[in-house]
């Protein structure tokens, strides 16, 4: 017998599953650098942050929606170490499973699952825990890098922690920060994902040589961020405000990376993601330079989410042999 | 030098091109061919013969009914044992004339020698009148009666003709065989159309995956006035009507119009090697090239000339001595071919390839759910927006799918392709364009 189908008969290679395969290898550089430079605290939240995204989904789809669970697609995966990557070295276990509950069952699969949720599931996880456990969500284990066994944390204030919480007669003085060398390998207090901005570029470049993302959201997302703060900058001259150093520090890359790029929650035409992500840097620069919280990246990429189907159905692109309404 | 392309979409396409250096061989006569009497867009051909005629090679068999029609010729010599409805290559019944082959006789009108004829005599009518005598239709696939495309209406100007080289389907490679092979015939054939569209200007177009085509037709087009070769980048659907048009001279066709409403011309090389040999040689459209191919269930994968009527089994029997491997059979290309419900099914003057996949490549990707990757919209050549689509299809929202364009989907397949959810997107849009049709009537 002869198999029917209607054309196309063939199919590319790329399947879901290795769209996210992709985005986990992308994600490697980050992850080594984290687990090198806050050991086995890092370790710890990494694993059960990826173990409990993994299993909430399988429950949810086994027992709850009798389907076939979706865990195959690695996507739980994804969400479990973008949720890691946005906590402090040495998170307990038990609120980072809280997390995964908040970014799996209530973000991602009461929505309906993949492709359904409107937010991205490892933001809404991260700021549900940040919100409900501010203690824990800022105790920062100081680097130390390759001492991997040592569990007697130091904790400190991050780069922007620091930055935020000067005195009005300190904006003059030159604080004690990280080298920019430190703050561009990742030897530095923050999550775990975000210290390292090479390493974060190199999951970049992997993912536009993969084809997974284009360079637009992160570009014009970061630009538009170190376009305000220099402005910012130039006008005040306080160190604070340097751009450079709000750009290497926080989860600026990351998320714009990983967290703003993801294909659910951004627009799906070329003008739409442009506009999301000019956005995204805008918000960014008023939370963090006017806002209470030091860090703005992920209530900046929240709120654009909200607006991605108002994004979708205003900048459609253009149709062949017509001219723009 | 700079290759032309479309700004729009587009895939760059693994095309398994695996027969480009085979030459094309002759394919030898079955025992019986079945030839349908609808080969083309528009009505079916009036049949001329009845059961027990002896027919030659070129004998007409149906008479074209009206303008959007074709005559249709035999393929071989014989006699007629049969006239019936039999299942074509779509799974349709469609009305078939039976040949039982005997020896191989011309009608004496045809001029078999094989010396390339240039010089041109006839006039623009001649012209015409000679190609809807030989039953010329698009080769490429569309079977849009070529004798209409040849004739300018009142109010319309064309000034390009463009010779579609392009072939930019996965597995093909009849079209690349027949500008090596018959270059110079090709490029007489695009001055014979220049005479008849009264225009100085053929454009042979070429994709850069051909340099052995693209070589020979720059060498033989020097020695022609008004026809030139330009390559275009190698990428799907370079060879769809609008993405040529626009790679060529820039120009869009509008929404809902056809090429001569920016002054083009579009025909396939296939198609213009026929009308070389019909107005030249006299020789009506009985036979054309077929890609006879498959990665994994075709052992021998050759060019074939092919007469009409032939049926698949006859080619299939040739590149293949395991047939009981194939688990789908596919007339055409891998990207825009029907796939067939028997071998038995007739090869058409649109054939242009038989794809043998094994049972493994037949096998269709489970679905899964959308992730919004955009992938689909990004590639569309149109600028559509096939998930889109899919939903409006889903929600029974007609007003939106009008909104959406989904009349102006070429049906290239690429979204379907490209999805890696395996959503069939092309399946949505061919089913949104039936139900604005179905409102329109």
């Amino acid at each position: 017998m002869l198999k029917l189908s209607t054309a196309p008969h063939l199919n590319t290679p790329t399947t879901t599953k290795g769209i996210m395969l992709d985005v986990i290898i992308a994600l490697m550089p980050a992850l080594i650098v984290g687990l090198l430079v806050f050991g086995m605290g890092a370790l710890q939240v990494v694993i059960t942050s990826v173990a409990g995204c993994v299993l909430f989904e399988y429950i949810i789809c086994h027992y709850f929606l009798k389907s076939n669970p979706t865990t195959g697609d690695l996507s739980a995966i994804v969400t479990g170490l973008l949720l890691a990557f946005n906590l402090p070295s040495g998170f307990p276990i038990g609120l980072t499973l809280i997390g995964c509950f908040v970014a799996i069952v209530i973000a991602k699969m009461a929505f309906g699952g993949i492709g359904k949720n409107i937010f991205n599931p490892a933001l809404v996880g991260r700021v549900f825990l940040f919100i409900s456990f501010p203690v824990q969500m800022t105790t920062w284990p100081k680097p130390q890098a390759f001492n991997f066994m040592n569990t007697d944390m130091e904790t400190g204030a991050t780069t922007l922690g620091i930055l935020k919480h000067l005195k009005a007669d300190e904006f003059a003085q030159i604080p004690e920060l990280p080298s920019y060398l430190n703050m561009f390998i990742g030897n530095v207090g923050g999550c775990i994902g975000e210290v390292s901005a090479l390493a974060i570029l190199l999951g970049f470049v992997y993912m536009l040589y993969r084809r997974i993302i284009s360079w637009h959201i992160p570009v014009y997302y970061v630009g538009t961020f170190m376009l305000l703060c220099s402005i910012h900058w130039l006008l005040t001259g306080e160190i604070r405000h340097e751009p450079l150093i709000h750009l290497l520090s926080g989860g600026l890359m990351l998320g714009a990376v990983f967290m703003a790029t993801d294909y659910t929650t951004s627009p799906m035409s070329k003008n739409g993601r442009i506009v999301y992500a000019i956005g995204c840097g805008i918000l960014t620069y008023v939370i963090r330079f006017y806002g209470i919280y030091p860090e703005g990246v992920s209530f900046a990429i929240l709120i654009m989410n909200a607006f991605v189907p108002l994004i979708d159905s205003t900048f459609i692109p253009r149709v062949f042999g017509t001219r723009r309404k | 030098m700079e290759l032309k392309t479309f700004p729009m979409g587009g895939i760059h396409l693994d095309k398994h091109k695996i027969t480009s250096d085979k030459p094309i061989i002759e394919a030898g006569l079955p025992e019986i061919v079945y030839i349908p009497i609808k080969q083309h867009i528009g009505a079916p051909s009036k049949i001329k013969v009845q059961k027990g005629d002896k027919v030659k090679v070129g004998t007409l068999l149906a008479d074209a009914d009206g303008i959007v029609s074709a005559d249709v010729h035999s393929s071989v010599s014989g006699e007629v044992i049969k006239i019936d409805d039999i299942v074509d290559a779509d799974a349709y019944l469609s009305t078939m004339v039976v040949i039982k082959v005997e020896g191989d006789e011309f009608e004496p009108t045809i001029d078999q020698s094989p010396e390339i004829k240039k010089e041109i005599t006839f006039s623009a009518e001649e012209i015409v009148k000679k190609i809807r005598e030989s039953g010329i239709v698009g080769m490429g696939g569309a079977g849009y009666p070529t004798p209409i495309k040849a004739t300018i209406l009142e109010g319309k100007r064309v000034n390009t003709l463009i010779v579609n080289g392009i072939e930019c389907e996965a597995f093909l490679t009849a079209d690349d065989r027949l500008m090596v092979e018959r270059a110079e015939e090709i490029v007489i054939g695009a001055k014979i159309l220049n005479k008849a569209l009264g225009i100085q200007n053929a454009i042979i177009a070429i994709d850069e995956n051909k340099p052995h085509a693209i070589e020979i037709m720059k060498k033989i087009t020097r020695k022609y006035v008004g026809v030139n070769v330009r390559v275009c980048e190698s990428k799907y659907p370079q060879g769809a009507e609008k993405q040529l048009i626009k790679a060529i001279t820039g120009r869009e066709v509008p929404s809902g119009k056809l090429p001569i409403d920016v002054h083009c011309i579009v025909q396939n090389v296939g198609t213009v090697h026929a009308i070389y040999e019909a107005v030249q040689k006299n020789k009506p459209l009985f036979e054309r090239i077929i890609t006879v191919t498959g990665d994994n269930a075709a052992e021998n994968p050759q060019n074939f000339r092919a007469r009409i009527g032939t049926p698949a089994s006859f080619l299939i029997k040739q590149v293949t001595t395991h047939p009981e491997n194939i688990g789908k059979v596919i007339f055409g290309g891998g990207m825009m071919g029907v796939s067939a419900v028997n071998m038995d099914a007739p090869v058409t003057k649109l054939t242009s390839g038989i794809l043998l996949l094994n049972d493994e490549d037949a096998t269709k990707p489970p679905e899964t759910a959308c992730i919004r990757c955009a992938r689909c919209a990004d590639s569309c050549p149109m600028g559509l927006r096939p998930f889109a689509i899919a939903i409006a299809i889903r929600n029974h929202d007609n007003k939106e799918l009008k909104q959406l364009h989904i009349m102006d989907c070429i049906e290239c397949g690429t979204c379907s392709f490209i999805c890696p959810a395996r959503i069939p997107l092309l399946d949505y849009c061919k089913l949104g364009k039936m139900e604005i049709r179905k409102q329109k009537k």
